[in-house]
């Protein structure tokens, strides 16, 4: 007689704990910045301008990373500028995640006249290009964090529509569907009981995702000066300074791109690495 | 006594006008098992798809009626007709690895419908779900419960489904293809778990297949469907002694024997299917004068 299979060891992830651990790290040092930025970061020293990082000659002990072109110094601007990044990546991601999964579900789970409406407002939205349509909301709302937070959501909200409606479709014609159907179950009990939780890994990766982009988006707007007030640290801003000075202080420049790329690439490895583990087929 | 199910002159056409069932009336008395049998494409899916109320939208009932136990379907309105195919039907799908949610665990899976739909009370619908395990003689019921669908084989998650099928107690059971993806040792065993709880539960049972073997072994009623339409309707024993129907000579020609494996297996004469052709396509011209 057959019997249960048994369970598969789980295989240690590298790239989930590695992913994990970088963001783990960058949002504690986020949440408790004040305990743990060595320096004030909007205190300007004209003395202590464009210091190097801690292991080039002429370094100042608790300037660890070095200072800008007004002494301010680097490592505490990155630590604070993490509390915006993580503010954003989280709120953004959240509110395009909630609405797009849930026009996405809709739309593939119940098809018809749903799903028409829905997939042209999708096409219609993704026409434009996003970057610009961000600088628009932006100077349509002003600036500030609660703008910045719109706008990615009101943008991004079409990619979690467009996967999780064809994921949705997929999992409409299958026959546990069909099961539930005929056992007499309503549409959205089905909607929410069976197709969701298949859904869902796609959700979980999709979000971890969305949360990187919502990160270099922050970024660009800051770039350009649209996104929170200019006294505030933030990447992008840090980055658009750096620029100026590259040729005197390249650290300015390098060590907040690296701040974003390492957490921009956690985010997709990190949900990536979710989606395996949550899907009870592929684990 | 009221059939259990009893179909009339059913037609359904596809959305390009296309019929794809032609008239067809057949009953399943109470307890008994029905088979259906045909070729592939001759509608015999459609006709369990039709009786469960899942088919698919571009299909359009003509004409005809359903009724369970007594109840024309199409006279309900769609709530009340889903309440009463959840509560008087269940299906033994074709394709056990489809037909369980992958990312729920298989207990719950079995209890939903006594839960949610029947209204009983969780432990008793476990106690339940854990007897029917045990008559497919599944071992250990708790385990094979908390487990997902892909930890289980094949033959397990049919046995699951036939379980599940019958532990709500419904009247009738559509059983579609149930053997067909499992692979022939397990079939036997599958048929034969099938029969056992058909007896014991005296459930009547529509049984959708193209294996004229399977239908000897199980059912005491055959309908012979081709293109939609019935050809030939018999008691099981009278069909295999002395099948009236060219094509059901035909299709008894070309299923293979274990006693006889080198015996040459024929394929369906061209004079029956000219004749089959025929006999359609003048039930087709009568249909279309009716309803000009």
């Amino acid at each position: 007689m057959a019997e249960a299979r048994i369970r598969p060891r789980r295989r240690f992830d590298i790239r989930l704990w590695l992913a994990g651990g970088w963001l783990l790290l960058a949002l504690l040092a986020a949440i408790f910045a004040p305990v743990i930025a060595p320096q004030d970061p909007l205190a300007q020293d004209l003395m202590f301008e464009r210091l190097p990082p801690f292991w080039m000659e002429g370094a100042e002990p608790g300037f660890w990373l070095g200072t800008d072109s007004l002494g301010r110094d680097l490592l505490s601007r990155l630590i604070y500028g993490g509390r915006v990044a993580f503010i954003v990546a989280f709120a953004a991601a959240f509110a395009a995640c909630l609405v797009g999964s849930t026009l996405g579900l809709i739309s593939g789970y119940f098809g018809g006249w749903p799903d028409r409406i829905i997939s042209r407002v999708v096409d219609i939205w993704m026409a434009f290009p996003p970057v610009l349509f961000a600088i628009l909301l932006v100077a349509v709302f002003g600036t500030g964090l609660g703008s910045v937070i719109i706008a990615i959501a009101v943008i991004d909200w079409t990619r979690f529509c467009r996967v999780i409606r064809a994921e949705a479709m997929s999992q409409a014609r299958m026959d546990y569907v069909e099961n539930a159907r005929i056992a007499g179950f309503g549409r959205l009990r089905i909607m929410v009981a069976e197709v969701l939780p298949n859904v869902l890994p796609s959700i979980v990766a999709l979000l971890s995702l969305e949360m990187g982009i919502a990160v270099i988006v922050e970024a660009i707007l800051s770039f350009v000066n649209l996104s929170i007030s200019t006294d505030d640290p933030t990447w992008g801003g840090i980055i658009a300074e750096g620029r100026l000075s590259i040729h005197q202080a390249w650290w300015v420049l390098v060590f907040p791109l690296v701040a974003l790329f390492l957490t921009v690439l956690s985010f997709s490895q990190f949900g990536e690495g979710l989606k395996t583990r949550f899907d009870p087929v592929l684990r | 006594m009221t059939a259990c199910l009893d179909i009339s002159g059913l037609s359904a056409t596809l959305g390009d006008g296309r019929r794809i069932l032609r008239s067809v009336s057949l009953t399943v008395e109470p307890g008994e098992v029905r088979a259906l049998v045909g070729e592939s494409g001759a509608g015999k899916s459609m006709i369990g798809k039709a009786v469960l109320g899942v088919l698919p939208p571009s299909v359009r009932i003509v004409e005809g009626s359903i009724r369970l136990e007594g109840q024309d379907l199409g006279a309900l309105s769609p709530r009340d007709r889903r309440r009463v195919i959840g509560a008087k039907t269940a299906l033994i799908p074709q394709d056990p690895l489809t037909a369980l949610n992958p990312s729920r665990r298989v207990g719950p899976q079995m209890t939903d419908r006594l839960v949610h739909i029947l209204g009983w009370a969780g432990d008793r619908a476990d106690r339940r779900v854990r007897q029917l395990l045990d008559e497919v003689h599944i071992r250990e019921p708790d385990r094979v419960m908390r487990a997902y669908p892909h930890e289980l084989s094949g033959g397990m998650r049919q046995r699951v489904l036939i379980a599940a099928a019958f532990a709500a107690e419904p009247r009738l059971i559509v059983a579609d293809e149930p053997t067909t993806a499992l692979d022939v040792t397990v079939q036997k065993q599958i048929l034969r778990l099938i029969a056992l709880l058909q007896k014991e539960h005296g459930t009547a049972i529509l049984f959708v297949t193209h294996d004229l073997g399977v239908v000897a072994k199980i059912s005491q009623k055959v309908t012979v469907l081709y293109a939609g339409k019935v050809v030939e309707e018999a008691d099981a024993t009278r069909l295999f002694a002395d099948p009236r129907h060219p094509y059901t000579r035909a299709l008894m020609a070309a299923t293979p024997r274990y006693t006889d494996p080198f015996a040459s297996l024929l394929p369906v004469d061209e004079t029956v299917l000219a004749g089959l052709a025929a006999e359609i396509a003048d039930a087709d011209r009568r249909w279309e004068a009716g309803h000009g």
